[in-house]
């Protein structure tokens, strides 16, 4: 007989399942303005800290406070805000659509708005991201036509990329947006490569991969950490730490007990661990890191602590594994509304304002709704040819001979 | 013309290639200050510096995923995965990424990339070093599929996969690296220097992807092979004296159709061999292409020679190998069926 007791298996579980209060509690927010901000060249091991606690700029009173609040423009702080605005709006109106059974699938942002917007923000034209689904904020911060962005929702004859995609995985090189994978994970390491070669060519580019919490149990996220930590490229790997994969709480990717931005430490990577609905935290810590792998400090680690408002998709319901009132109860509140308030108090914002940007990207987004609409809905007007062309650069002949006896 | 052996050659094709093009970068496990465990990068790094030839970590969807970064950055990657039987950690990166990212972008994003990749048996490699799993790619749209039998090929075929805009999958037979081997592995060997296909022009020239080559004409029976397979085919001709054209496929996606029913339809028999596992192997699909184009001139059934559907074994290699007396037993039931 053994002298041990038979082991036990192990299946972590969240706080809270649907008919349970919702539990917060486990997650420690330190004051905001209470983390110092090293300089940019920093080594890894001398900011330690940084990767446990959270980087917090916006108080209770919706004040600027601390090293990390210095040197913000009122500029970017109001662009931050109305782009945000478009997101949630964009959002809500391609939702619509989905009821409307016009497009076959969609993903909201709602509640992370801030950390697209607030990164986009510190990034430079030419700079890539490598964006998972839940970075919307990344295009509708630029000039991106939105007209292209609803076609490719509604997968119609003018989606500029002709009806193969799902809904929201859009591509635009030229807005530093990385074609979208339904395979998770992959994409973090292809911006460790693309910032390989902007160093090899002596470029001044940097690179962003994007990752969510789930998704840092992939191969591809090690991949990723290990060739950012050898070849030290400029590259900025964010993790979006939303609580949710699916119904999969942070626990099943390993995230219960330490946080994900302490494992870049094993790699050598500075880390830097932000609240996520606090743009101005959000700016500046993005700033600080591109400023790091701007100057060919090397790669910079960062997770962003936010809360998945929406479900994980349209085709999600989840009432089915959390507390319903989950969400409302998520300790680092609202980035849009933390925002506005702070903008108000300082007197560059108002509540009539407020409402008057709402109106205005509600308009401008049911007009180019209305604009792609006209050119069909749900993969209408998407033309069968679309599949053969594009599958190599030159058609080889069985290609051909499969589409021609598809007769098209 | 230089002699070159196989590993010669394709050390020559991105020598060529990194001269050319500031965009080819060459990386993988071992291939820099070393210069890889077969030599084929040997004296690169040296040559072009850090910047352009480089070690990886072992890490093998790391080394294709970055290759997919850099060329969607503007490079041309030509990286090295040690053994094709180390591949499958990449497969993610090269069938839902490398593959796809010109059809699901619309063209703005693309992986001109080259993997190439030493497979095959008979070097007592066991069941992690002589696998050749040519058919896991061919069954992928949006990738290219090679592998070179000999020294000339290899160089003209390797300038084409890193010149071409799609990945490519080059698959080097590593039993063929210094000689024609032609499956008798009791005799000694012979090396590339006395070979007609080891004379390899300096500088730049490309065999195309997508075209078979007539290895040996014949009027009794088609073989279709690649890879080692070509030399144990030919071994098996002269010692059936059955007159076999052997077709070495060269590349097998985009396939040369047009080159195996012409030969076919000519010789009204067809022997599909290779090295690979045979069931669901590229011969399936051979079986099939040849089926659907040359029923109407068949003699007697496609007949296919493969490995064993065992995993590749290690003190058995012989038994597993498609060798000429396997070849030659069934090429003479083939011309006695009818």
């Amino acid at each position: 007989m053994s002298k041990y007791a038979p082991l036990r298996f192990h299946v972590p579980q969240p706080t809270g399942r649907p008919g349970d209060e919702p539990d917060f509690t486990g997650i420690e927010i330190p004051a905001a303005g209470s983390v110092r901000r090293p300089a940019v060249d920093t080594k890894a091991a001398d900011m330690k800290e940084l990767a446990s606690t959270m980087v917090r700029v916006l108080n209770r009173d919706g004040k600027a406070v601390g090293p990390w609040a210095e040197g913000i423009s009122d500029e970017i702080l109001l662009t931050g805000l109305k782009n945000m605005i478009r997101v949630r709006t964009y959002d809500e109106r391609m939702m619509t659509l989905q009821r409307q059974g016009k497009t076959s699938f969609y993903m909201k942002c709602t509640g992370e708005e801030a950390i697209a917007v607030g990164f986009k923000a510190a990034l430079s034209k030419g700079d890539m991201n490598f964006p998972t689904y839940r970075q919307q904020g990344l295009l509708l911060s630029t000039d991106y036509p939105l007209f292209k962005m609803v076609c490719q929702i509604l997968s119609n004859s003018e989606d500029p990329l002709k009806g193969r995609q799902l809904p929201i995985m859009y591509s635009s090189k030229e807005h530093g947006f990385f074609t979208i994978s339904g395979n998770l994970g992959t994409q973090f390491v292809q911006a460790v490569g693309w910032a390989m070669a902007s160093a090899i060519k002596g470029d001044t580019k940097i690179a962003a991969g994007w990752i969510g919490d789930g998704s840092t149990a992939e191969t591809d996220f090690h991949a990723a950490l290990v060739n950012a930590s050898v070849y030290k490229p400029p590259v900025i790997l964010n993790v979006v730490n939303n609580q949710w994969a699916i119904s999969s709480f942070r626990g099943m990717a390993g995230g219960d007990h330490a946080t994900f931005a302490e494992r870049a430490l094993g790699y050598d990577i500075p880390a830097l661990r932000v609240d996520g609905n606090d743009f101005l935290a959000v700016y500046a810590a993005s700033s600080w890191a591109v400023e790091r792998a701007r100057r060919g400090m090397g790669p910079t680690f960062i997770e962003w602590v936010t809360y998945r408002v929406a479900p994980h998709s349209t085709s999600d319901d989840p009432t089915q594994y959390r507390p319903k009132e989950e969400s409302a109860a998520w300790p680092l509140g609202d980035p849009l509304l933390r925002l506005k308030n702070h903008l108000i108090g300082r007197g560059l914002w108002s509540e009539e304002r407020h409402t008057q940007a709402e109106s205005e990207y509600n308009d401008e987004i049911r007009a180019a709704t209305k604009e792609a609409e006209k050119y069909g809905v749900m993969g209408s007007g998407s033309s069968p040819k679309n599949m053969f062309d594009d599958v190599y650069k030159e058609m080889p002949p069985h290609l051909r001979e499969q589409r021609q006896k598809l007769g098209v | 013309m230089p002699q070159m052996s196989m590993i010669e050659a394709i050390r020559d094709a991105m020598d060529v290639k990194l001269g050319e093009d500031d965009n080819v970068v060459v990386f993988g496990e071992d291939v820099g200050y070393f210069g890889g465990v077969f030599r084929c990068t040997h004296g690169l790094q040296q040559k072009y510096g850090t910047n352009r030839v480089f070690d990886s970590p072992i890490n093998e969807s790391g080394i294709v995923g970055t290759a997919i970064g850099m060329g969607a950055y503007g490079l041309r990657p030509c990286i090295e995965i040690q053994f094709a039987d180390y591949i499958y950690p990449a497969y993610d990166q090269i069938v839902s990424e490398a593959a796809r990212l010109r059809h699901r972008s619309n063209k703005d994003f693309t992986a001109p990339l080259t993997i190439r990749t030493p497979c095959g048996g008979g070097i007592f490699g066991g069941q992690t070093h002589s696998q050749s799993p040519e058919a896991l790619f061919t069954h992928v749209s949006g990738v290219k599929t090679v592998m070179p039998s000999n020294p000339y090929d290899a160089k003209g075929l390797l300038i084409s996969a890193i010149e071409d805009d799609d990945p490519v999958i080059f698959f080097e037979p590593k039993r063929l690296y210094n000689g024609p081997f032609d499956g008798h592995h009791d005799k000694p060997a012979s090396n590339w220097s006395k070979h007609l296909l080891g004379d390899v022009p300096a500088g730049h020239y490309t065999v195309p992807i997508g075209k078979a080559s007539v290895f040996s004409e014949g009027s009794d029976v088609t073989i279709l092979c690649y890879g080692t397979m070509v030399f144990v085919a030919e071994a098996a001709k002269k010692e059936t004296g059955i007159d076999a054209e052997i077709i070495d496929l060269r590349s097998l996606m985009p396939l040369d159709v047009d080159t195996i029913v012409e030969s076919v339809q000519k010789t009204g028999r067809c022997m599909v061999l290779h090295e690979a596992t045979l069931t669901s192997g590229f011969g399936a699909e051979l079986a099939a292409q040849v089926q659907e184009r040359c029923f109407y001139h068949l003699e007697a059934p496609v007949v296919r020679v493969a490995g064993y559907d065992t995993p590749y074994p290690h003190a058995q290699e012989w038994d597993y190998f498609p060798g000429p007396a396997r070849v030659g037993k069934e090429l003479k039931a083939m011309m006695e069926a009818v």
